[in-house]
């Protein structure tokens, strides 16, 4: 029955891909439908009254769009209900499909992990499917075909959703690539610009990188065992050299996917330039199934972890998660921002998988299932709030058809839901109180704080300052966010599109965005809704669950005992409502103290204008100057001279270039070597059909001598 | 029961903080050889502003006028978390430390928020730079926290006083390292001198007045006495963790009444100590903030590295 539901949750999502594709078929369709109605006479009439309006040249992009959307919003609807309905069970539910090779049949399994990866998965689907038609009208047919889009879009969450039912390395493999493929098109499918290919390529040599690495981390394990099923895998029995080569190619592998510094360059080039919904998607989701499959290949197959791979996973983390906000921070495009954040959210997952791994291999698998409980929760919470703060960035084009935070301003009066909706993801993803991004970064704590139980000094001192850092993270993030939301809503318009902006009329792309908004103040308030379930995704994976001290009730967060901490937010929210209105209404209780309107205080010199505001680069100087070494800073101030003795300054131009360090460190330096080595490859090519006759009689000759 | 007494220090800490900062005020004037306004003027300040009709920007948006009720509630609901007078009072468990400081945050973002609704240079200037010296200065006060919630093994500030009051009077090292942490984190975070000057209107240097330059009325008076509150509750937190002693453990009315005695004396010791350190020293650039933070940090890192290597029990 499960099975059911994740398979129907599959092929939806398929099915809605080949829908896509008859967007031009239209005279076919019309055909085929003619020609069925005169097979069947019976009822003809009224069947034809019916479907003959919908196939109108008028209507039927129109409906074909919704058809394809209405499907995949089921497949997201069946995804969560196969998610919810494993994760209540408690079930692991196995099955062999007979395709592939002839002697691997594709091997599946659905147990809680999966279960809640398809949760995350689902609702971000869902939403998606809800914002996808008013946001894709606005394309140009001829320019960008929707068969495009829709086609690769239902393979992409087709592929997302079968890499987690696969149970066997080939299958595994398949599926990956399904997603890493079907994600290329849809980064290069605004192909008219140059920037737009070169990101899409990027992206495309990554993800096969990436893959690369994690077939060879599949290799190493299935060298040591009898076959590519997991099963066999997971009894692979490895000296810990392999396991750590083989841990090493995996984190290579899904590190890439996942986007953690320095292999994280691909996510800020192909994020911004991908259509909204589907950054939502990729940054949302597709970062996730890498997090699963590191999961999947360390705590399931690889069995027992070591602390080293968790004191790596905690350092890269770390240096992702500040990196990540740090550049997120001087970003100016509301896109790629969004996208460096998301490296941001990687990095704290991974620091806080860390914890988990070290606390295993420490022998607390309690304190451990707290780690993992953490990462899932705030990959389940990074998959909300990013996903709607992506569409609400594409709300904002697709109203001010720019992205460009320094060119917004005051588009909280002309696009007041869109703010509110807006406004919550900020502060999620701040992780401010009553939200849940904050519950997730609590758990992390708590989770570092249990360092007393560890023998080892070095680890004990080291956790602490990764707690510190996560503490930066978070704080800089919220200044980030104030700078975003600061910038693009509040103040005075900076640009005449964002003067003449209104509010987004569609009702699907505001409801899918409310949908992802609500859930992430309802699992602020009662986070422990998704921490039972996650429980017992921790319960299956490490064989451990919360300590048995722990409350876990709708009121109150305990994860370890009351006695060591405990949060309530339904009663912090009560308690806000209560200071918030009791201090509202005494105020209010005179009439003479009605707020009057009055010009801004403009120091008496008149006429205030946008130009006088902040910018985006002024409110970040600060952090330029603090922490002047992390990036690559190109500032320069030319200053137009006049006047008799060239004293006077006319115009001053001010430029700034921020640049990443990773690509003149580690990315030009492997792209001289590939040049050179190409160069060395070149000399032997020298086009003269002599030479290569030559080669390949030499080579003739060998074969023959070692065949002899 | 419990919940009354809850109330009640939760009432007792937004009624005194004003009686703080009046005090303070009241004892570096006296430092300065000025003459001192009594230490019930920011009551009357703040009865002025709430009387008086807010005059508020053509393009202020709500977030403008509702930012001081949220920011108020948030440093009500910070203060409802520390024990004032008694610890073990059930408000006191819904939310831990960590949760304190994301109170903090919440106000802060507001703020931040509402400096820049405006559109003027000064709101963006004050955003801007409390957001950067708030940033630096959280990590050092949760290493000075943690170096506290790893000895008492909680994060829960209640059970960390009694954990502190049972040990006794023990010389820790790593709670003075702690201790200088916190102070200096408390001085930046609540911009008194040498980070911030909250008696100036200079446009270089103003960080927190440059925010709430366009604030009038009852908004204003919620904002000042939201800092007031905020400056108080730092003040008890170094008291309360650092020197418990006096603070009540059961709920009867004498040992209620010793312990708000002692708070009382407690926190005018400290401002005492804050005002002729705001006397003595100077105010900083802005671009020194942060080797004044990096040095909390620092301090806070030492801290948690003695509590490791000397205190742990293994």
């Amino acid at each position: 029955m499960i099975l059911v539901l994740a398979y129907s949750a599959v092929l939806l999502s398929f099915f809605s891909g080949l829908l896509g594709l008859m967007m031009n078929q239209r005279l076919y369709i019309l055909k085929f439908s003619q020609y069925w109605f005169k097979k069947i006479p019976k009822d003809s009439e009224r069947y034809q009254s019916l479907i003959a309006p919908c196939l109108e040249e008028k209507h039927f992009p129109f409906l074909l769009r919704k058809a394809v959307f209405v499907l995949l919003g089921l497949s997201g609807v069946f995804a969560i209900l196969a998610g919810l309905s494993v994760l209540i069970g408690k079930e692991v539910v196995t099955d062999q499909l007979s395709l592939g090779l002839p002697w691997l049949p594709w091997h599946v399994r659905f147990d809680c992990l999966s279960g809640f990866f398809f949760l995350i998965i689902g609702i971000a689907v869902s939403s998606v499917s809800l914002y996808g038609p008013g946001y894709v009208n606005s394309y140009d047919e001829s320019q960008h075909p929707f068969a495009i889009l829709g086609l690769f879009t239902g393979l992409f969450v087709a592929g997302m959703l079968l890499v987690l039912l696969a149970d066997d390395a080939f299958f595994f493999m398949i599926a990956w690539e399904l997603m890493s493929v079907a994600s290329y098109f849809l980064v290069a499918f605004q192909h008219e610009n140059a920037a737009n290919r070169s990101a899409a390529f990027i992206y495309l040599l990554m993800a096969e990188v990436g893959a690369l690495a994690i077939i060879l981390g599949f290799g190493v394990l299935a060298g040591f065992s009898d076959g590519f099923t997991f099963d066999a895998l997971r009894k692979a029995d490895l000296s810990t050299t392999w396991a750590s080569i083989a841990f090493m190619w995996a984190l290579l592998g899904f590190g890439m996917k996942a986007g953690i510094v320095p292999v994280h360059v691909w996510l800020p080039e192909a994020h911004p330039v991908a259509p909204s919904h589907i950054s939502a998607l990729m940054s949302g989701v597709m970062l996730k199934v890498a997090l699963y499959g590191l999961i999947r290949f360390c705590f399931d197959l690889l069995g027992d972890v070591h602390w080293q791979w968790g004191v790596v996973l905690l350092i890269l983390g770390t240096v992702s998660a500040l990196g990540g906000i740090l550049y997120a921070m001087m970003q100016t495009n509301l896109k790629r921002l969004l996208a460096y954040s998301s490296v941001e959210n990687i990095g704290i997952i991974f620091m806080v998988l860390g914890l988990s791994m070290i606390f295993m291999a420490n022998g607390h698998p309690q304190l451990a299932a707290l780690g993992l409980l953490a990462v899932l929760f705030h990959a389940f919470n990074h998959a909300l709030f990013k996903n709607l703060l992506f569409l609400g960035a594409g709300i904002i084009h697709h109203q001010t058809h720019q992205l460009n935070i320094d060119m917004m301003g005051g588009l909280i009066k002309k696009m007041p839901k869109t703010s509110m909706l807006f406004l919550i993801g900020c502060m999620s993803i701040s992780s401010l109180p009553l939200f849940n991004g904050f519950v997730s970064e609590w758990l992390a704590f708590q989770t570092a704080l249990q360092v007393d139980v560890l023998d080892n000094g070095v680890l004990r001192s080291l956790i602490p300052v990764a707690a510190a850092a996560l503490a930066l993270t978070a704080a800089l993030a919220a200044a980030c966010f104030v700078k975003v939301f600061g910038l693009i809503f509040l103040g005075l318009p900076r640009s005449h599109h964002c003067e003449k902006a209104h509010e987004i009329q569609d009702k699907g792309m505001l409801a899918g965005s409310s949908l992802l908004a609500g859930l992430c103040f309802l699992f602020g308030i009662f986070p422990s809704l998704i921490i039972n379930l996650l429980n017992s995704v921790a319960g299956q994976l490490l064989g451990e669950t919360l300590p048995n001290d722990a409350a876990l009730s709708w009121l109150w967060l305990a994860p370890v005992s009351i006695n060591h901490a405990s949060y309530s937010p339904p009663l912090v929210l009560i308690g806000a409502l209560i200071a918030g209105c009791v201090s509202f209404w005494y105020l209010r209780r005179s009439p003479s103290t009605v707020i009057r309107r009055a010009e801004t205080w403009d120091c008496g010199f008149g006429g205030l204008t946008h130009r006088m505001q902040y910018s985006s680069s002024a409110f970040t100087m600060p952090f330029r100057r603090i922490f002047a070494k992390v990036w690559i800073i190109d500032e320069q101030i030319d200053k137009d001279m006049q006047g008799a003795m060239d004293q006077d300054v006319a115009a001053v131009h001010y430029h700034l270039r921020i640049q990443d360090h990773s690509w003149p460190r580690l990315y030009h330096p492997i792209e001289r070597g590939v040049n050179n080595v190409a160069k060395l490859v070149g000399r032997i090519q020298t086009g003269n059909i002599r030479v290569y006759l030559g080669y390949s009689f030499v080579t003739l000759i060998i074969m023959l001598w070692m065949v002899s | 029961m419990n919940w009354l007494i809850a109330i009640l220090q939760i009432t007792l800490f937004v009624v005194l903080a004003p009686l703080l900062a009046g005090w303070i005020k009241c004892c570096k004037c006296r430092l300065q050889n000025r003459k001192a306004p009594s230490v019930f003027q920011p009551y009357r300040d703040l009865l002025k502003l709430t009387c008086k009709q807010p005059v508020v920007s053509e393009q202020a948006s709500w977030v403008f006028t509702k930012a001081p009720y949220i920011i108020f509630s948030a440093t009500v609901l910070a203060a409802s978390v520390v024990p004032l007078i008694a610890v073990d009072l059930p408000t006191s468990a819904s939310a831990d430390v960590i949760v304190m400081v994301g109170f903090f945050a919440f106000a802060r973002f507001f703020l931040a928020l509402a400096g820049l609704d405006i559109g003027t240079a000064f709101g963006g200037m004050g955003s801007s730079r409390e957001m950067t010296i708030s940033s630096l200065a959280e990590p050092a006060m949760l290493m000075a926290i943690f170096t506290l919630t790893m000895t008492a093994s909680t994060t829960n500030l209640s059970f960390a006083i009694t954990h502190v009051l049972n040990e006794g009077l023990v010389l820790r090292p790593s709670f003075v390292f702690a201790l200088a942490a916190l102070t200096l984190v408390a001085i930046a975070e609540t911009g008194r001198i040498p980070v911030d000057n909250p008696a100036t209107h200079l446009e270089l240097t103003m960080i927190h007045e440059a925010m709430i330059l366009e604030y009038s009325g009852r908004h204003l008076a919620l904002i000042e006495w939201a800092s007031q509150l905020k400056l108080m509750l730092y003040g008890v937190l170094i008291a309360n963790i650092f020197f418990p002693w006096g603070i009540a453990e059961t709920f009867n009315l004498q040992a209620l009444g010793y312990g708000l005695l002692v708070i009382m004396g407690k926190l005018a010791l400290l401002a005492v100590f804050l005002a002729i350190a705001e006397t003595l020293v100077a105010k900083m650039r802005l671009f020194r903030v942060q080797e004044f933070l990096s040095f909390a940090y620092l301090l806070g890192l030492l801290g948690m590295l003695s509590h490791i290597i000397l205190e742990a029990v293994r």
